[in-house]
């Protein structure tokens, strides 16, 4: 009742204060069969801190995610337009309809899922330890009562609160934040994905991988609930890269070894 | 030195990140200004509203202009207390999520919520402004034959102004440094162009300096504005 209450006096205020806001509404093509946020915009949502999948260069996003969402745009015939925000907010963004696929190297989870429907895999992801040379950490066992930095909602984030307990887990908003923050003692590992672990070590001499893996789980693209539609095209369009090695191709770019 | 050289082209030179900077500075001056723009006539409204219905004599209370007052003093009073109540950081958040989902512009969202925001406080602002102004002022320009909106624009306003500038001075600092948060509805600004580089480059210290000193850099500048504003209007002090 106080949430209606204060979103009512916020709508209020805001006609009260009313400033140009020039709404162009969710508009539809009528002609395909799928809709997106933005005609002809294919709109995603990521978090630009998490390489090889995507990252800045220059001012420009790029990486495995950022190329793979330009070939489905390519085949859907939209442009694509990325979006970059904090990793916890890109499922908000995908089911409030400001974005219309979240594709940031995110797993898939069942409490997710009850948020937004997720298409097919397309990469498969693993939960490493980074810990500076020569901690007394050996195998993911020894994170039992040490400090670990996660990022904020990312799969890490879940597992360590399960298996360490919420207190011995420092969130931050990116996984660059969490490697700084080892680099200065501050804390004694960093749960992370595989490949932008193997990024981040590879600029930060001192730090190492741990070689036993935490867990292996599989990434895919993040859809709003309702639009089944753009979910089915995009799924036709991953399985479509799929099938004529593009998608591996991209991959094999920015993961040589894989 | 050599250190410092090599932290700073890795920082800024490199595939010319300054641009993150540069690029968040237009964002935030733009937010700031338009934010600032609206936030006064917002304000300068509600303040108007607020004391109209405080300094209305019994007789005038009764009428229908008195009913009218009522209604409108209690909108202005929920959203004061509603916008200075809660969080700046979660008005933005209600507005991007929830309010303005269709609006497809995040420095819009940003300039809307800031608006709102400043509004409430120059609201209050200028309500101590105005009511600071002797009643003795209001009358004698309505025996002169001037109707109240006369009065209020010649006599009570451009004297509130000036006595409320130094409080309205410090609004505008803190909402310069507030848009620092807009970086959490993703848009580009000072603060998010420095998180940028330093998500980059994993070095904390330049960035987070170089936009700490652009930021007080501003804020100088505008109080520097100011201070040259208050002696202009200080001149018809005969004192």
């Amino acid at each position: 009742m106080k949430k209606k209450i204060l979103s009512l006096a916020l709508i209020a205020v805001c006609m009260l204060g009313l400033v140009a806001c020039g709404s162009g509404s969710a508009s539809g093509d009528s002609d395909a069969a799928f809709t997106t946020v933005n005609k002809g915009v294919l709109t995603m949502a990521t978090n630009a801190y998490f390489p090889p999948y995507e990252y800045y260069e220059g001012s420009e996003v790029v990486g495995i995610d950022a190329e793979i969402a330009k070939a489905v745009a390519d085949k859907l015939g939209l442009t694509l337009k990325i979006e970059d925000m904090e990793f916890d907010s890109i499922i908000t963004a995908v089911s409030a309809g400001k974005a219309d696929m979240g594709l940031a190297g995110m797993t898939v989870t069942e409490e997710r899922k009850q948020n937004v429907n997720f298409s097919d895999t397309y990469a498969t992801g693993v939960q490493v330890v980074i810990v500076p040379e020569g901690s007394d950490i050996k195998t993911v066992d020894d994170l039992q009562g040490k400090k670990i930095g996660v990022q904020l909602a990312t799969t890490g984030d879940i597992y360590c609160c399960d298996d360490f307990g919420t207190e011995n887990v420092e969130e931050y908003n990116k996984g660059n934040d969490a490697v700084m923050a080892l680099l200065s003692g501050k804390i004694d590992a960093v749960v992370i994905d595989n490949e932008p672990a193997k990024s981040y070590v590879a600029v930060n001499p001192g730090l190492v991988i741990l070689d036993t893996e935490y867990v292996t789980e599989e990434y895919a693209a993040a859809l709003n609930k309702e639009n089944t539609a753009l979910l089915e095209a995009v799924n036709g369009a991953l399985a479509e890269l799929k099938a004529d090695g593009t998608l591996d191709a991209i991959i094999q770019k920015y993961i040589p070894a894989n | 030195m050599n250190g410092f050289i090599d932290k700073f082209t890795l920082d800024f030179i490199t595939d010319d990140r300054w641009k993150f900077i540069t690029k968040g500075l237009g964002v935030t001056l733009e937010v700031t200004a338009l934010a600032l723009i609206f936030g006064v006539i917002i304000g300068l409204i509600v303040g108007i509203i607020r004391c109209a219905h405080d300094q209305q004599s019994e007789n005038e209370r009764r009428g229908v202009r008195g009913a009218v007052l009522n209604f409108l003093n209690l909108i202005c009073r929920i959203y004061v207390t509603v916008i200075r109540g809660t969080p700046v950081l979660v008005q933005l958040l209600i507005m991007y999520f929830i309010i303005l989902v269709s609006a497809q512009s995040k420095v819009v969202v940003a300039v809307v919520t800031f608006s709102v925001n400043s509004g409430a406080y120059v609201a209050e602002i200028f309500r101590g402004g105005i009511m600071s102004i002797d009643k003795g002022q209001m009358e004698a320009g309505r025996s002169l034959g001037l109707n109240y909106v006369q009065t209020m624009i010649y006599t009570i306003i451009p004297q509130a102004m000036k006595a409320c500038l130094p409080a309205l001075a410090n609004e505008m600092i803190a909402l310069l440094k507030e848009t620092s948060i807009c970086g959490y509805i993703g848009l580009n600004e000072l603060t998010r162009g420095g998180d940028i580089i330093r998500g980059t480059t994993f070095d904390a210290l330049l960035p987070l300096f170089a936009v700490a000193l652009i930021y007080l850099g501003f804020v100088m500048l505008l109080t520097w504005l100011i201070s040259l504003l208050e002696r202009r209007l200080r001149k018809s002090d005969n004192r």
